[in-house]
């Protein structure tokens, strides 16, 4: 089974779930920025958490055989922090880097009107910067969130094909896909979705731009719940390629061709990654390095 | 590699006065003799859009990995492209001669250099790191850009990416660095288990300082019963066996 896990946030996990992800095949990951639990109070602190999507984590990822992209963009919760909105200003040079794969995650948190402006202002930038967007759908009054996120999607001028809208459920899968746009659904422990619900819902809906994600972070969550799915998905009679398709082949043609795809030149599965106690020659370094 | 960019002074000292690399073409850093090398398709014309406007570097020096490529420019030694760099570092050095041989005045250049690097990721970093590197080998180096140069690769020297470390010692640093950062550089890349290959001028500047901190690092791994790195044997001084 080969995984793209297109939302997790591994900056909130440890090298214990990058090791488990990669037996368990994940083999790329889409981070995107949001909110740290602690609201940020100015820009330079998501400057540094942007620099470290990009970097840090990138190459953490790269030591464990997983390709790691990020999605850049100002989160509903932290735009009605007037000392955040100027984040906006430095959010397009993000946007032309390598890795990063769509402007996100946007929304609505509150759905006020500072809300509104943000996420209209982002939507624009990623038109202009040729990417797609990834939405996700408020906790609170979710079924008016979604329909108001369409609606704001349509404004903007994005064709509804380059817009992903998660954390669905059984109430809001219906409205996304007949607005033409991805469905993304976060499998979580007991709240959000779970594999067997989801399960249901393929075989309602179909696998056409059905797109399954852990959304792990730093709360209760499993970032091998993508993985799980799969064995869900054979355990109820879906075929391999099936599979593929929902944990692999979706979100590669979602995202498109900023993906980096390719195996982690020099990683070896199931060798330490440095510093390696065993391996103490320069011809082994050289491999390892 | 053979290191060919000597800096003779073993001690420390001023890190603001330049010291000239000695034939500085001889037999530079692979990564530096593929960015001096003639550029072809999509990096031609990048080249030469830089040359006519230094103005324009921004863009094309994003974009270079997507264009040209990652791959590792020695796969069989260094398949990670961490010690002798990427087909993508080498453009992006290649992008920052083609700035400095355009209408730019050096401080200019060098402040160009600064954003370039802070508000780059890590390839984009290296590249102006190798960079630096290109027009050190291609030199002599405008005194201008030392600063800068030296800001940036402590910057560098600081982080825990080893593609970053080893950039940061390539033929800027054997010319530039003071000796105590170079003799930290030198060791933090046998922690991080990168070959010293790929550290330009070696031989020339490894002092006694340097054995004796090979010498303890030794010591200490021996005393915790733990592998100890071939490599400081390079650094280890011309009496010591480890």
């Amino acid at each position: 089974m080969r995984i793209l896990d297109p939302h997790i946030h591994m900056t909130s996990r440890t090298t214990d779930d990058y090791e488990a992800m990669y037996a368990a095949g994940v083999r790329a990951v889409v981070e995107p920025a949001f909110w740290l639990g602690q609201p940020r109070t100015g820009v330079g602190s998501f400057v540094d958490y942007f620099d470290a999507l990009i970097g840090w984590e990138r190459f953490r990822a790269a030591q464990f055989g997983i390709r790691h992209h990020a999605t850049i963009g100002l989160n509903p919760k932290e735009a009605n922090d007037p000392r955040c909105r100027e984040v906006l200003e430095v959010i397009p040079r993000y946007l032309a880097k390598e890795g990063v794969v769509a402007v996100g995650e946007l929304g609505y948190d509150a759905m006020t009107r500072e809300e509104d402006e943000v996420f209209a202002a982002q939507l624009a930038m990623a038109v202009t910067a040729e990417l797609p967007a990834l939405v996700h759908t408020p906790h609170r009054d979710k079924l008016a969130g979604t329909r108001r996120t369409l609606d704001v999607v349509r404004d903007a001028g994005m064709t509804p094909d380059r817009v992903l809208v998660d954390h669905l459920n059984e109430t809001t899968v219906a409205l996304v896909r007949d607005a033409g746009a991805w469905a993304g659904f976060s499998i979580y422990p007991d709240t959000k979705m779970d594999e067997v619900r989801m399960v249901a819902i393929l075989r309602e809906y179909g696998l056409e731009r059905m797109i399954v994600n852990s959304a792990a972070d730093w709360g209760r969550s499993d970032p091998l719940k993508t993985w799980r799915t799969g064995m869900t998905m054979l355990e109820a009679g879906f075929t391999a390629d099936e599979v593929d398709q929902v944990l692999w082949r979706n979100p590669v043609a979602f995202f498109g061709s900023t993906l980096v795809l390719d195996p982690v030149p020099g990683f070896v599965a199931g060798a330490a990654p440095v510093p390696a106690e065993f391996a103490g020659s320069s011809v082994l370094r050289g491999v390892r390095a | 590699m053979t290191p060919t960019t000597p800096s003779p002074a073993r001690t420390d000292h001023d890190p603001t006065v330049s010291r000239p690399p000695s034939s500085p073409a001889a037999d530079p850093p692979t990564v530096v003799a593929a960015a001096l090398a003639p550029a072809t398709g999509w990096l031609a014309e990048a080249v030469a859009e830089v040359r006519r406007d230094p103005g324009t570097l921004a863009q094309p020096f994003a974009w270079a990995a997507r264009r040209v490529g990652r791959d590792p420019l020695r796969p069989g030694s260094d398949p990670g492209g961490v010690v002798h760099g990427t087909v993508a570092d080498a453009a992006r050095a290649a992008l920052v001669v083609a700035a400095f041989d355009g209408d730019v005045a050096p401080d200019a250049l060098a402040e160009e250099l600064r954003v370039r690097y802070r508000e780059g990721d890590t390839g984009e970093r290296r590249g102006v790191l190798r960079g630096l590197d290109a027009l050190t080998v291609r030199g002599p180096l405008p005194p201008e850009l030392v600063p800068v140069g030296l800001e940036l690769a402590a910057d560098a020297l600081r982080t825990n990416d080893p593609s970053l470390v080893a950039a940061a010692t390539g033929p800027f640093a054997a010319a530039h660095l003071d000796q105590h950062s170079w003799r930290h550089a030198v060791v933090k890349l046998v922690f991080q288990q990168v070959s010293l290959d790929a550290v330009t001028g070696l031989t020339e500047r490894a002092d006694a300082e340097l054995a004796r901190m090979a010498g303890d690092l030794a010591a200490e791994r021996r005393a915790a019963g733990r592998v100890v790195p071939d490599d400081l044997a390079r650094i280890a001084g011309p009496e010591k066996e480890f």
